[in-house]
């Protein structure tokens, strides 16, 4: 038993800091955030060819660099601590993970060495316009035809939908309910039929998009997983994407403290820096506590991940994916949001302006926290497996 | 970063599983889950027998040094043992304050003389050790204990003088440590000593404490110019030596602690599950909750005693004991509102409460004893954080 990152690890964690302090600046962040694409070319350039962070858990026969989950998760915090702009996530954390999880060969080997190579961009859109997050979700339908499929629907709340070259489609047979009649699609998004939305968001960080599937024809080679497999792989996928997003939340939530403490050790008031009081250290104190309890749930959720991407991995931790990532989710949605609204305290009045940034991590703290279901959506599925005698968790 | 334990550990966990499979029976099948917090009050007697046991069994002070009779046990072999022994419903240790404070404070600090007149008796489980910290005005603020040393010039040996509370087992043990002060003039952490008191003597009267749940596991000790048997250290020591006692324990019976968390838990949702509770959406919210806050909190502990040379590591161990308190705390808000009407109902009369009950009502000390919430929350943020310290009176 070892609960202590390794060296490579920290190693990552330290390139991660040096190279994310330099590009995902505040100026940097506001710059891109502005902008309907949401990130600056030169920086992904940089991130795909200098960092090649897009190869990091890419097994090697796809020209990756087959590093694990947890690697994953130290780099994650990082840009959550950075509010880095980039379609980073959504290439990385839906689409490489989709492809891992759910593509057959063929299709890792047309679309991964590209993601290494920096030259191709993925998500996954999977939800409808109903707002859920289960497997009710997956709204848009398809049909079988002569030489492959028909898709129709409507999607939305897609990260990076608008500017990403693949699309990882969930669509459910017509007629089909919940979980069943679920397959997915590796879909170039640039097929006829498919015209796409850029959704202004409130969270300016974080772009999402609408997609609109209007007779889109497909041929077999699209099909990932037929309607068998579906949901099952659907949810590994969307559980992996949870714990990435903890992951970022939970660097989050450290900065968001880092920033307030800082702050009250400038700011005096009656005659004292505000630090020196209580009322603000015990608030801290408790900024702290999340912090750090949300860092645990992190990384045994990305160790649970871990086993879950490898060919071997160890089938009681694998069986937890499920809980683990709905522990961390819970957790650390609750633990960003706690701390980002009350950095926003600490700082006060200038807190509430424009100009410093605590809005711009209380924003991404209520998107991530709403994204892929809010602490008490991942609170009931826990319930459902504790409680329910079927411990079904659909 | 790795989850599992290793093969050698896992042989290790067989072993002593498969000792108290064979010997918590019969006699001492009785005291399985009993006398852990909030029922510490209870059988006293085949709980020092246990001790005993256990001692023959050679599973007493397993993590001291070889040379002292102690197997040397890893972290993470201490571990396993607090988690066997609680999975199993091991009975609540009478020689915790010998084994896991006295012992490593005297291996540390102690003569040669000291080590081999003190040790064996804790080894074998035969003598039981409580400790003499806080006193009525000496709580979380602990450097203002009053309690008075005085060298007797004819025995050559220090008298003490002076009142401890919430010593638990005052009354079954044999010895008591305690910090009190040698330099009159001193005040605060300097001018204090470490003693080694017997308790069966003249001068030291112990008066039990009863408790909001009807029942009593803490006392007051009165010292009256009570021989101290020995001093550890030199007069003026006594706040060193005091501090690194409390940070002996490392954590290792944390996770222990959690087993006995677990078994709580597990009733709390098997009573959810059969009576209803189960279905209320607010209370499917919480009982979620402490299951993640618990789950969690393991976690927090295995990086807690992981390697402790990173900087991560520190913090989890600052948050750990606010964390744990307030979990729990809440765990027994969350039983009685699980168990509805019920709840009220006693065992049986006058004022025999349920376990639950017990709990409940124990649980508004866990975030008092052993530093305040209050007072943890200065510690993370002074030390953490690195906020200004306190005003000192």
């Amino acid at each position: 038993m070892d609960f202590a990152l390794t060296e490579e690890q920290e190693m990552i964690r330290e390139s991660a800091e040096s190279f994310l302090a330099d590009v995902s600046s505040s100026q940097a962040v506001r710059k891109a955030m502005m902008t309907e694409q949401g990130y600056d070319d030169e920086v992904w350039q940089r991130i795909c060819e200098e960092m090649v962070w897009p190869a990091l858990h890419i097994p090697e026969i796809y020209g990756g660099m087959g590093l694990g989950y947890v690697e994953l998760a130290v780099l994650l915090e990082k840009m959550g601590k950075y509010l880095l702009c980039s379609p980073y996530f959504s290439t990385v954390c839906l689409g490489v993970n989709a492809l891992l999880v759910a593509g057959n060969d063929e299709q890792k080997q047309a679309y991964l060495p590209q993601i290494v190579e920096g030259k191709l961009k993925a998500t996954l859109a999977y939800t409808g316009m109903n707002g859920r997050w289960d497997a009710h979700a997956v709204q848009a339908t398809y049909q079988t035809t002569s030489s492959g499929f028909e898709l129709n629907g409507q999607l939305r709340f897609v990260p990076d939908g608008h500017i990403a070259d693949l699309l990882i489609v969930a669509a459910r047979k017509e007629g089909s309910q919940c979980e069943d009649g679920i397959a997915l699609f590796a879909v170039p998004a640039t097929t006829q039929g498919i015209s796409r939305q850029w959704l202004p968001t409130m969270d300016q960080t974080r772009k999402q998009a609408e997609i609109t599937l209007h007779g889109v024809v497909l041929d077999q080679s699209t099909m990932m997983v037929d309607e068998n497999e579906g949901w099952s792989k659907l949810s590994t996928i969307i559980q992996l994407a949870q714990i990435a997003v903890a992951a970022e939340q939970m660097g989050g939530a450290q900065k968001t403290l880092d920033m307030a403490v800082d702050y009250t050790q400038e700011r005096e008031q009656f005659g004292r820096k505000i630090a020196s009081y209580q009322a603000i250290k015990h608030k801290a104190a408790d900024m702290m506590l999340k912090a750090e309890v949300a860092r645990s749930a992190v990384y045994y959720a990305a160790c649970v991940g871990q086993e879950v991407i490898s060919e071997d991995g160890d089938p009681v931790l694998i069986d937890d994916l499920p809980q683990a990532a709905s522990m961390a989710k819970a957790y650390c949605s609750d633990a960003f949001f706690f701390n980002a609204g009350n950095a926003i305290q600490f700082f006060g009045g200038v807190g509430f302006t424009w100009e410093y940034d605590c809005h711009l991590y209380f924003k991404r703290a209520k998107s991530t926290e709403t994204f892929l279901g809010n602490a008490s959506y991942h609170r009931e599925l826990i319930a459902k497996q504790l409680l329910d005698a079927d411990g079904d968790v659909s | 970063m790795k989850l599992q334990f290793s093969a050698e550990d896992e042989l290790f966990r067989g072993e002593i599983s498969s000792w108290l499979a064979d010997n918590l029976t019969g006699e001492f099948e009785k005291i399985r889950y009993r006398g852990g917090p909030s029922d510490e009050h209870m059988y006293p007697a085949e709980r020092h027998e246990w001790e005993k046991k256990l001692a023959a069994g050679g599973w007493t002070c397993i993590g001291w040094p070889e040379e002292f009779g102690g197997k040397n046990a890893t972290i993470e072999q201490q571990v396993i043992f607090h988690e066997e022994y609680a999975r199993v419903g091991g009975p609540g240790r009478m020689g915790h304050i010998g084994e896991g404070l006295t012992g490593p404070t005297i291996i540390a600090y102690g003569t040669d003389e000291q080590k081999q007149k003190y040790l064996p008796t804790i080894l074998d489980g035969t003598e039981l050790w409580c400790q003499g910290y806080s006193e009525p005005s000496a709580g979380s603020d602990l450097a203002a204990v009053k309690t008075k040393a005085v060298l007797d010039g004819t025995l050559k040996k220090w008298r003490i003088s002076g009142q401890k509370v919430w010593t638990s087992l005052a009354h079954e043990s044999d010895w008591c440590f305690v910090v009190a002060r040698t330099d009159p003039q001193s005040n605060r952490h300097k001018g204090l000593g470490f003693f080694l008191v017997k308790m069966d003597q003249p001068g030291v009267e112990v008066r039990p404490i009863e408790q909001l749940t009807g029942t009593s596991e803490f006392n007051e000790v009165f010292f009256d110019e009570a021989i101290a048997e020995d001093i550890l250290g030199q007069p003026g020591e006594g706040w060193t030596i005091a501090m690194a006692l409390l940070g002996f324990e490392r954590g290792v019976s944390t996770l222990g602690q959690q087993m006995l968390f677990q078994n709580e838990l597990d009733t709390i949702v098997k009573v959810a599950k059969s009576n209803g509770a189960g279905h209320d959406p607010a209370l499917r919210q919480r009982i979620a909750e402490a299951h993640t806050g618990l789950r969690l909190m393991r976690y927090n502990a295995m990086r807690m005693l992981s390697d402790p040379t990173s900087g991560d590591l520190d913090k989890s161990a600052l948050v750990y004991k606010l964390h744990w308190a307030s979990w729990h705390r809440n765990l027994g808000k969350l039983a009685m509102d699980v168990l509805g009407p019920e709840s009220e109902i006693c065992e049986s009369g006058p004022y025999d409460l349920t376990r639950l009950q017990s709990m409940y009502l124990f649980t508004r000390s866990d975030t008092i004893y052993g530093g305040t919430n209050q007072v943890q929350r200065n510690i993370i943020a002074e030390r953490g954080l690195g906020m200004p310290r306190e005003a000192k009176g």
